[in-house]
């Protein structure tokens, strides 16, 4: 396809298909699911952060009347030591069988443990209470340094370091050590004349979805089994749930229902085989719900972690190495995202000489899942806050020193490839020509702050199909959960190729026997991937809806031409038909024309952004308060532009929460105090001004319009951005998240102020 | 034939070289050829004859699922990295 | 020995009667009982507001709210925002302004600001925000809402 400038519908602003079912309150959510027969399940999970199971006794739960099943891991299949890849990532499913219900041993407080199915949730909730768990309850490690020492309690058996395919014979909490290296950072950092190494550590932080986890299952006699929930990838469900259960991928459908929000929270099984192995058991569906505190204590937030970053520049400016150590903690299995935030550190800059070595941890902790742009945002925190300082040694306004050391094109990343087309380069030209950094921050006790990053996007597969209707609009059949629009971002995509009006594609998001295979929505792929998908089966559409008009016109199809909805014949110019008009006849002219394309497409392109953020610190308590907030991104091709922005309002909130208030306050038996959202911060609208974004459009080759992943990238820079303006107002710099007021104090304090 | 860019912690395997160009047509090929000059290099990639799970390989920077099946052309740069997605 | 105790009840401007537990919650009352899902359930304990309905024109948590305490008065739920003419402004606004992604909290911020709008017709930014500060959204930052909620008003002040 040519590469137009002037679109019919990318780029506009339609309302979104399923828009009225959301405002009205009739979408269909997980919980909403209803069905005949429906019993309740709850979850037991365990009180400890680290103990040996030695007995379970649910004979009491059993005799309470309404109670219809109770199960324990002894119900599933014994799960294999054997890692199988996802496409979004390898999971190993021992790890994953015994995080959805504890084996031998517990190793997180909320663990689960066994599962009962009533006739009510209250019923289910009083048979818990009933059932007998004796445990040996043995010391938890709650901190990654902590547990990375040979002293520390360990928590897997048979965990040894592993190192790119090769194991050390020690056993440990350390499940993993990986390691980029470019040119000599020894010798980089003797041509530097500043250089600064830092220590940071950040606390757990949650993803915060609205929407707590739910899943339905029903296990027919035939053995077919059915799953209704919200979650980002029905068939990443389907395939984690196969071997978790001990059967066919033929066996299982997963019917995904609207989500109440993700952010990576929600691509992992917790409840669905819980649900199922119920249902299998009593002969009735069985709904399971989490509550707000099992959200928090039982699924998946992202690693706290300790990171030390050392760079060196020179004095005109130009780094000339960098160094990182990262350890993150995975939780109570292995499987942290350190590998991305490896990937991310310093990537924006051109540096000649990279060191940096990861670590992934095991803690009594839960088994972290991913977070959006997961693990990028505790290393920008770190790596943007010494570029700050470096820049304040150098006297060097801090985009300026961005503008002179930025990746680009063919520059290379630490972790080997080179960079495609990025608009990095744009992102901080545009942030110095914004309004906010020209207008001048004055008063006692404000700051601004800069801060920059990256996250790679990913492709993965989607399957789109398009059934042509009679009266010229199409129904596009695709497979990715709608988290923030994208069934008007993929249809709008469709619309363009075909002509038509976005609201003359009427998108559905289908189950996994109703579309071809999906990979999850997530890591800023949908709107690029299954996009492309859409632009494939559009044109498949086109070439067959063209076949038609040939035959009508009796010609032969390289006769005819489609351009903006019509169909031209090239002998004679006064021939037209629309669409509509060859979709009327489609029964007298071949049969039904549905168009269809599967992807695994490449070219995927990497995000950049940059965030600008002016705050006021209250000298007296600590408290900060967000005055202005820019968010400036390279967007690629905005299809819908509403939520692209959206998408970047979003993702720079949640890491305005992070940077603030958000952490997991742990006692030191590994309980978590604050399971709750009153105690878990997270920005109300009362805490926020505004958020302004400046969408740059540097389009990605690799995509026919241009489209780049948005999603996730907006989450990195926000928490070091407001590590910056916090020294700049109150001269304090913080290197631990949250910044909460406490520790705000405390840093304001010891400088005497 | 490809460049491979070895990965830091495997080049005690391969006498400390970092690129190594390597004659094949798919990305199986081209790990056999760099085992045939350096043995033990392709146990720390491949088990069960895929690509083991945590890693991926991008071609010219594209990652691709396709594992040891991949095509390489002429002039490839292959590299191993970490294999994730994201939330 | 009967464990329900009957209430009637005005529901979204109908009489209802229904059966449920003391302990059951207007929340509970709402989704399980009378099948209106359109009112969520976020954290269970007043710190979200993805429940939040109307009781006699005053906004609530309804997960903190008795199922048999709605006996003898009125409730609004979103199912009954929206009229047989159409959609009320704030949801066509919510619309047009994508103040919307993944729309789980939406039902819980439209009958807050239909409460703020009722009550205050020409809020400021500040008070709209102060106002909605009881509903959290993950999805959005609020920008698009607070400007959804501002467009509303000055349709409905139009209207008036």
């Amino acid at each position: 396809m040519a590469e137009t400038t002037t679109y019919q519908v990318i780029g506009t602003r339609p309302i979104r298909h399923d828009g009225v079912d959301k405002v009205t309150g009739r979408a269909i959510y997980g919980a909403d699911v209803q069905m005949a027969g429906l019993l309740h399940g709850k979850v037991l999970r365990s009180p400890h952060a680290h103990a040996r199971i030695r007995s379970i006794d649910v004979s009491r739960a059993l005799a309470l009347p309404g109670v219809k099943a109770v199960v324990t891991s002894a119900d599933l299949p014994p799960a294999e030591d054997r890692t199988i890849q996802l496409g979004e990532g390898a999971v190993n499913l021992k790890y994953l069988s015994n995080n959805i219900l504890a084996g031998d041993k517990v190793l997180y407080k909320g663990h689960p443990v066994a599962a009962v199915a009533a006739t009510s949730p209250h019923l289910a909730e009083e048979a818990l209470a009933l059932i007998h768990v004796d445990y040996e309850v043995l010391p938890p490690v709650l901190d990654v340094r902590e547990a990375m020492q040979d002293s520390a309690p360990l928590l897997l058996e048979n965990l040894k370091t592993k190192s790119l395919g090769q194991e050390t014979d020690k056993v440990s909490n350390v499940a993993t050590h990986t390691q980029f290296k470019s040119g000599d950072v020894d010798k980089g950092f003797q041509q530097a004349d500043v250089v600064i190494e830092r220590e940071f550590t950040t606390a757990t932080v949650h993803q915060g979805y609205i929407e707590p986890h739910n899943a339905t299952a029903l296990w027919n006699p035939d053995g077919q089994l059915t799953i209704w929930e919200s979650t980002q990838g029905a068939f990443t469900v389907q395939r984690q749930l196969a071997p978790v259960l001990g059967i066919s991928v033929a066996q299982i459908r997963v019917i995904p229902a609207e989500i109440g929000g993700g952010f990576g929270g929600k691509i992992n099984l917790y409840l669905e085989p819980i649900a199922a192995v119920l249902s299998k058991k009593t002969g009735h569906p069985v709904k399971v719900l989490m509550n707000r505190a099992e959200v928090f204590e039982s699924t998946g937030p992202t690693p706290g972690s300790y990171i030390r970053v050392k760079m060196g520049a020179t004095k005109d400016g130009r780094l000339a190495a960098a160094q990182a150590y990262m350890a993150y903690e995975a939780g109570g299995y292995p499987g942290s995202p350190i590998g991305a935030g490896m990937m991310c550190i310093f990537t924006p800059y051109d540096i000649p000489n990279v060191l940096i070595d990861g670590f992934d941890v095991v803690v009594n902790k839960p088994k972290t899942a991913p977070y959006r742009a997961p693990g990028a945002t505790n290393a920008a925190f770190a790596a943007e806050t010494v570029v700050d300082e470096l820049c304040e040694k150098l006297g060097l306004d801090p985009l300026q020193f961005r503008l002179r050391n930025a990746a680009t094109e063919g520059t290379r990343r630490p972790d080997g490839p080179t960079h495609p087309r990025i608009g990095y380069l744009e992102t901080v030209q545009a942030a110095l020509d914004s309004d906010h950094y020209r207008t001048p921050l004055e008063g006692p006790n404000v700051g601004r702050g800069v801060a920059s990053g990256y996250w790679f996007n990913v492709g993965l597969q989607s399957s789109v199909s398009i059934n042509v209707n009679a009266d010229g609009s199409v129904t596009l059949v695709e497979g990715s959960t709608d988290i923030g629009g994208t069934r008007a971002s993929i249809a709008m995509q469709a619309a363009e190729v075909l002509g038509l009006k976005a609201e003359e594609v009427r998108p559905i998001v289908a189950d996994t026997a109703s579309v071809g295979y999906n990979d999850v929505t997530g890591g800023s792929r949908t709107t690029f991937a299954s996009g492309y998908a859409a632009i494939e089966a559009a044109r498949d559409v086109v070439r067959q809806m063209t076949e038609r008009a040939a035959r009508i016109w009796k010609v032969e199809p390289p006769e005819v031409t489609f351009a903006n909805g019509v169909f031209h014949h090239t002998n004679a110019a006064d021939q037209r038909l629309t669409f509509k008009e060859v979709a009327a006849q489609l029964g007298r002219t071949g049969g039904p024309v549905t168009g269809r394309a599967t992807v695994a497409p490449r070219g995927v392109g990497g995000a950049f952004a940059t965030h600008i953020v002016d705050l006021h610190v209250d000298p007296e308590t600590g408290k900060v308060t967000i005055l202005r907030y820019t968010a400036v991104q390279d967007v690629g091709k905005a299809i819908h532009p509403s939520y692209v922005e959206g998408q970047m309002q979003g993702g720079a909130v949640q890491g305005i929460g992070w940077a603030l208030n958000e952490e997991y306050f742990y006692s030191n038996t590994g309980v978590m105090a604050n399971a709750s959202f009153l105690d878990y911060r997270m920005p109300t609208s009362l805490d926020l001004p505004m958020i302004d974004t400046i969408l740059v459009e540097v389009p990605n080759p690799g995509h026919p319009f241009g489209v780049r992943g948005v999603g996730e990238v907006p989450i990195v820079p926000p928490v070091a951005a407001i590590a910056n303006a916090i020294y700049k107002a109150v001269g304090v710099r913080l290197r631990h998240s949250p910044m909460s007021p406490g520790r705000v104090m405390a840093e304001i304090l010891a400088q005497g102020k | 034939m490809a460049v491979i860019w070895i990965p830091s912690l495997l080049q005690s395997l391969t006498a400390g070289e970092d690129k190594v160009v390597v004659s094949g047509c798919t990305v199986g090929e081209i790990i056999d050829n760099l085992e045939a000059r350096f043995p033990g290099v392709k146990d720390r990639l491949v088990q069960g004859g895929e690509i083991r799970p945590h890693i991926a390989v991008a071609i010219d920077g594209d990652v691709s699922p396709e594992g040891l099946e991949q095509d390489v052309q002429e002039s490839s740069e292959i590299h191993f990295i970490p294999a994730l997605s994201g939330g | 020995m009967p464990t329900k105790v009957y209430v009637q009840t005005r529901l979204n401007g109908e009489e209802v009667e229904f059966l449920c537990e003391p302990r059951q919650s207007l929340l509970e009352v709402l989704r399980d009982v009378l099948g209106l899902t359109g009112s969520k359930e976020g954290c269970n304990n007043g710190n979200c507001g993805a429940c939040s309905v109307l009781l006699d024109g005053v906004l609530v948590n309804s997960c903190c709210v008795l199922g048999v305490e709605a006996s003898g008065h009125e409730v609004t739920t979103i199912e009954g925002i929206a009229s047989p003419d159409g959609l009320h402004p704030l949801q066509q606004k919510f619309l047009e302004h994508a103040a919307l992604q993944c729309g789980i909290c939406t039902p819980g911020f439209i009958v807050a600001a239909k409460a703020l709008l009722d009550k205050h017709p020409h809020p400021t930014e500040h008070q709209v925000r102060y106002w909605l500060a009881g509903n959290l959204c993950r999805c959005t930052g609020y920008d698009k809402i607070i400007r959804a909620v501002l467009d509303a008003a000055q349709t409905t002040e139009a209207k008036v």
